[in-house]
């Protein structure tokens, strides 16, 4: 079974129009405005990858797709429906509950809950905010952890993982709410580097499965490999936007290519 | 030499076993409603309005910052005068112990939930959950195991507070105690019973408390 049999299905009758589109996001933290007004519509199929400089404002862009940060202006929206700066969905928006039932996010620590089995960390939020059956949400965790390569650690604690499987049990979590796009944000940064390759490896079988996916990482030959776009960050604006060759390979700013350069050795 | 003599406070048992039994009393009655009061309050300290956060901080900070005696005789011969109506030692005692300890709680329960790492809050409502969903699912269970040695340290402390009741008068250990020496003139073999019955009461529980403790240390 693929990873994402619900893509192959569409759900989205235009798949031309955007899962997700931003207008003029701001957010700021008291005075510090870190994003000052972002224009970004992302397509369903692709997958988007945010590059920058530390502080530049990856993180909180991609935690205002799924309002873990509330922006203080501009819009959201998702499949052509505002988000409401509230929980529930009332009529003419939808909340942030229902957005984050649809917008899944993996952490760069991995954030499993410790006290629960692999199983139920992923089986708690099906249960709990579908309201699906327990037998139902089992099947469907074993299925994506075989898919993910752990379907023997399903009664482990995350305690005894390494950092590799915390992070494709964190991905199959979030694949359990069966999401229509995935923000990832710099999922192999705090793993040891012989770890990163079976992360990237789950990752690249989504992508090539037609997820949607926003992507923040500073791997720039992962990034150049899956990436149908990829945007440059830089003092809360998107500095540079373009194809994974045009950005990675062939930067037009000056910025862009100091930055780059400190990747290539 | 002083003469031992515990024969005759002995006499006595059944006036000492009820003051056990009301001391028991209080003790679970006053941790109960304590510790309703503490999750409210605790609720309360972390809301997002600033009304009910000053209120709880209010009441935590009188409760905290007064000594029980005090709070007790005021509760008790004090309180009356403003409502009016006299209230009686026993209900006096048991709400004055329920919102002393419960200000005490609302603290140990407030650091629990802190100390739950706020990615695990993030990582909950990334899947949808509300924030009662991600409450009861995700902090809660992480944070009882960080406070129950401190909830359990506080409940002995809590024990020990209901000797208090003995200024109002309520028929618990103490006062039996005192009632049963000013018919003996057994000072010494009286309190001292009732010294090793305390004992005997607290003892296994601040093993207990020892034990989750380390538990605690081990698994961290
Ligand atoms: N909760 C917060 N409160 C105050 N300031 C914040 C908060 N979160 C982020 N910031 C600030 O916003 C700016 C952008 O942070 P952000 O984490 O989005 O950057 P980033 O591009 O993800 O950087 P990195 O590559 O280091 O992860 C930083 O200056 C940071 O200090
Ligand atoms: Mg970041």
């Amino acid at each position: 079974m693929a990873i994402l049999e619900q893509i192959k299905t569409p759900a989205d009758p235009a798949p031309t129009k955007p899962v997700m589109e931003l207008r003029g996001l701001k957010k700021a933290f008291g005075t510090l405005e870190v994003l000052k007004g972002i224009d970004l519509a992302v397509p369903a199929g692709e997958v988007l990858a945010v590059i920058g400089p530390s502080g530049s404002g990856k993180s909180t862009l991609i935690r205002c797709m799924n309002m873990l940060e509330v922006p203080t202006g501009g819009t959201l929206a998702f499949r052509d429906q505002p988000v409401a700066r509230r929980f529930r969905t009332r009529a003419g928006s939808i909340g942030m509950g229902t957005l984050r039932r649809h917008v899944g996010m993996v952490f760069q620590h991995f954030n499993l809950f410790p006290h629960m089995t692999v199983l139920d960390n992923i089986t708690r939020g099906p249960c709990v905010v579908l309201g699906e059956n327990r037998a139902k949400a089992e099947a469907h965790a074993m299925d994506l952890l075989a898919q993910v390569g752990l379907a023997d650690k399903r009664d482990a604690y995350p305690a005894h993982l390494s950092g590799g499987q915390k992070q494709r049990v964190a991905i199959a979590r979030a694949l359990a709410m069966r999401p229509d796009m995935l923000l990832l944000d710099e999922v192999t940064s705090a793993l040891d580097p012989e770890l990163v390759g079976e992360v990237l490896g789950v990752i690249r079988k989504l992508a090539d499965d037609g997820m949607t996916m926003v992507l923040v990482t500073h791997e720039m030959g992962f990034a150049a490999e899956v990436a149908s776009r990829v945007i440059f960050m830089e003092g809360g604006m998107i500095a540079e936007e373009g194809t994974p060759d045009a950005i990675l390979r062939n930067p037009k700013s000056e910025r862009l290519r100091g930055f780059l350069s400190r990747f290539h050795g | 030499m002083y003469n031992w003599d515990f024969y005759t406070v002995l006499l006595s048992l059944d006036l000492f076993m009820w003051g056990i039994w009301m001391t028991f009393l209080y003790t679970v009655g006053s941790i109960l409603i304590g510790t309703g009061v503490g999750l409210l309050t605790c609720f309360a300290r972390l809301s997002r309005f600033a009304v009910l956060r000053l209120l709880a901080r209010s009441y935590q900070e009188i409760f905290r910052c007064t000594p029980l005696l005090v709070q007790l005789l005021w509760a008790y011969y004090a309180l009356p005068m403003l409502l009016g109506f006299s209230i009686s030692n026993s209900t006096a005692g048991l709400m004055v112990l329920s919102l002393y300890v419960g200000a005490f709680y609302a603290e140990i329960f407030r650091g629990g939930i802190l100390a739950v790492d706020k990615g695990q809050a993030e990582a909950a409502q990334a899947v949808g959950m509300s924030q009662v969903q991600t409450m009861t699912n995700v902090i809660l269970p992480q944070a009882l195991k960080k406070m129950l040695p401190a909830y359990i340290n506080q409940s002995v402390i809590q024990v020990k507070n209901t000797s208090l009741l003995y200024a109002i008068s309520v028929a618990e250990l103490t006062y039996m105690t005192a009632m049963v020496n000013s018919a003996t003139y057994r000072p010494l073999e009286a309190y001292t019973l009732t010294a090793l019955l305390y004992f005997a009461m607290l003892f296994p529980l601040t093993q207990i408390a020892d034990h989750f403790e380390r538990r605690m240390r081990r698994s961290d």
